[in-house]
């Protein structure tokens, strides 16, 4: 499997590590315990498209947000974590 | 037909045709106290212990494709009791008795073969952690020797000793570990099961629920809807799918694990090996193929085949190991999707929903749980409590913090 990075272009999975599931995102600082342990433990785990991070380690040392089929292995999409972080702040509506 | 030395010598000087199916090929009635969902080794456990312990009987263990075709078919064999939390230590050593006898109780060769797992330590800090490992098992009452590097010498001398970065101190071994025939588990499971009325049915794949309000009433399958009192699911590296039919996120990703068999050689290895400084573990089976392994993948995959790093790695720890292995012809490999629980343990328990009960989580580990599973969740289906056994695997145990996590890792799948 190889990752095409958008600073470094396709590389070898073994440069990168994986941290799951990208839409688990951190819960506010006065959530419930229960939406913690959501966030913290439960997941989607579809066979299929599945957003998820990875870490560019032994290359830009980026988070990325790699759209990968979970069933057949195929790249769709890959963006930086910070391109994703702000695209979904505007979608909420944040202030910046 | 009930094997027997007198049954095996009349059969084998008649024509091979005495030979009967060994369990019935069955159609889904419309109806059952009890369905299981998943006919691996704890699917098929589960029904016979259903019906041999708790007097249920009338039960159909339904398959999507055929008996044997998913983990159980697909691990590298090999059981051992050397766990070190409170939850799991007698879970598994339960386990290990239920092996130790169950070719008498289901009446079928699995090939139990008690051969001895010896987990090697490479460090001072590693002996010490192996030490305190052994004792809590002791502690137990489970079997666990810890040798030093003469000892494991007298047992593998093979391995490379003066290996300047990762020299055998010496080993942590349970002789009562070992490994089974995964396909006549399997095999055994469904002819007893059968013999005792449960319905197999295969090429049956569950693809929703019927529900009565927050109540699971039976399953859709492709063979048409079947009812049921009670429906437990042990689908092994498909759960997160199946009980998104029934609207459940679980604690589970699934990864792959991938494991590799030699060309034959005459007898080399006697017991297991696992390697202390990387992750590779071997031994050889009855037919004289050298079977190993090591890590996951890492990542999420329903693929179940996986990718070449991770052979790199095996081989090269393999190779670190034991050098002579460069001198063999890789025969085979494949991979098997598991399902990885966010603390590297099973989970047994009952779900939000009445009369829906989950087996899930089992890791790369659970084939040596295929016994004590199938007990304790037909305990916990029969009874609606759970077996003391496995009153830690519950399915809350996240949210309220009494995670069971061996390694240490936190709510990181890929590391355990
Ligand atoms: C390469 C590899 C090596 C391993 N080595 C070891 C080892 O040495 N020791 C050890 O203890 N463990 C080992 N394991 C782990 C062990 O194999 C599994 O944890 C265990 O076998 C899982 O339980 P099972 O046998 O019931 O699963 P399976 O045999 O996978 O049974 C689940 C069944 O559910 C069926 N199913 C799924 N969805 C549906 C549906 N919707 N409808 C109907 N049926 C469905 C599947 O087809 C499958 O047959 C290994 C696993 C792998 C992949
Ligand atoms: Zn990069």
């Amino acid at each position: 499997m190889r990752i095409p990075c958008p600073h470094c272009g396709a590389r070898d999975v073994q440069e990168f590590s994986y941290l799951g599931d990208a839409s688990a995102a951190r819960p506010a600082a006065d959530a419930s315990l229960d939406a913690v342990a959501e966030a913290v433990y439960l997941r989607d785990n579809p066979a299929g498209p599945h957003r998820e991070l990875w870490y560019h380690a032994s290359g830009c040392r980026a988070w990325l947000v790699v759209t990968r089929d979970t069933a057949c292995h195929a790249i769709h999409a890959v963006e930086t974590a910070r391109a994703a972080a702000a695209a979904r702040d505007l979608t909420a509506g944040a202030v910046r | 037909m009930r094997f027997s030395a007198f049954s095996l010598a009349r059969n084998a000087l008649r024509s091979l045709d005495t030979w009967t199916p060994h369990w019935r090929d069955a159609a889904p009635k419309p109806a059952y106290d009890v369905v299981v969902v998943g006919g691996g080794g704890h699917g098929l456990a589960t029904a016979y212990y259903l019906a041999r312990e708790f007097g249920v009987a009338n039960v159909a263990v339904l398959e999507k494709g055929w008996i044997g075709g998913g983990n159980v078919g697909r691990n590298t064999t090999i059981v051992r009791s050397n766990y070190m939390l409170p939850g799991n230590v007698p879970f598994y050593e339960l386990s290990m008795k239920l092996w130790e006898r169950l070719e008498q109780d289901i009446n079928y060769n699995a090939m139990v073969s008690q051969r001895g797992v010896l987990n090697l330590y490479h460090s001072d800090a590693q002996r010490d952690a192996y030490a305190r490992r052994g004792n809590a098992m002791r502690l137990h009452g489970v079997d666990a020797e810890l040798l030093d590097r003469e000892g494991v010498r007298r047992l593998a001398p093979f391995l490379d000793f003066d290996n300047a970065r990762f020299p055998v101190q010496g080993g942590l071994l349970q002789r009562r570990g070992g490994t089974v025939r995964h396909d006549a588990v399997a095999w055994g499971y469904a002819r007893a099961a059968d013999a005792r009325g449960v319905d197999i049915v295969q090429n049956c794949e569950v693809t929703g629920f019927l529900r009565e309000g927050d109540a699971v009433v039976g399953v859709e399958t492709t063979r048409g809807p079947i009812r049921a009192g009670k429906v437990g699911l042990a689908a092994a590296g498909h759960s997160s799918r199946v009980a998104a039919l029934a609207g459940l996120r679980l604690p589970i990703e699934s990864h792959v694990l991938q494991a590799f068999v030699s060309e034959g050689l005459k007898p080399l290895i006697d017991g297991v090996v696992t390697f202390g400084a990387g992750h590779f573990y071997v031994s050889q089976s009855d037919k004289g193929g050298l079977v190993f392994g090591g890590d996951i993948d890492g990542y999420n995959s329903y693929a179940q085949r996986g990718n070449l790093p991770v052979i790199e790695d095996v081989m090269e720890c393999g190779m670190a190991l034991w050098p002579g292995l460069g001198r063999l012809r890789l025969l085979r490999h494949w991979g098997g999707v598991m399902d990885m629980s966010m603390d590297g343990s099973p989970i047994i328990d009952a779900t939000p929903l009445e009369g829906l009960y989950l087996n899930a989580g089992w890791c790369y580990g659970g084939f040596k749980a295929t016994p004590a599973s199938g007990l304790c969740f037909a305990h916990l289906i029969a009874r609606d409590a759970p077996h003391p056994a496995a009153a830690a695997y519950r399915l809350d145990r996240f949210a309220s913090g009494r995670v069971i996590d061996e390694k240490g890792q936190g709510a990181q799948p890929n590391l355990h």
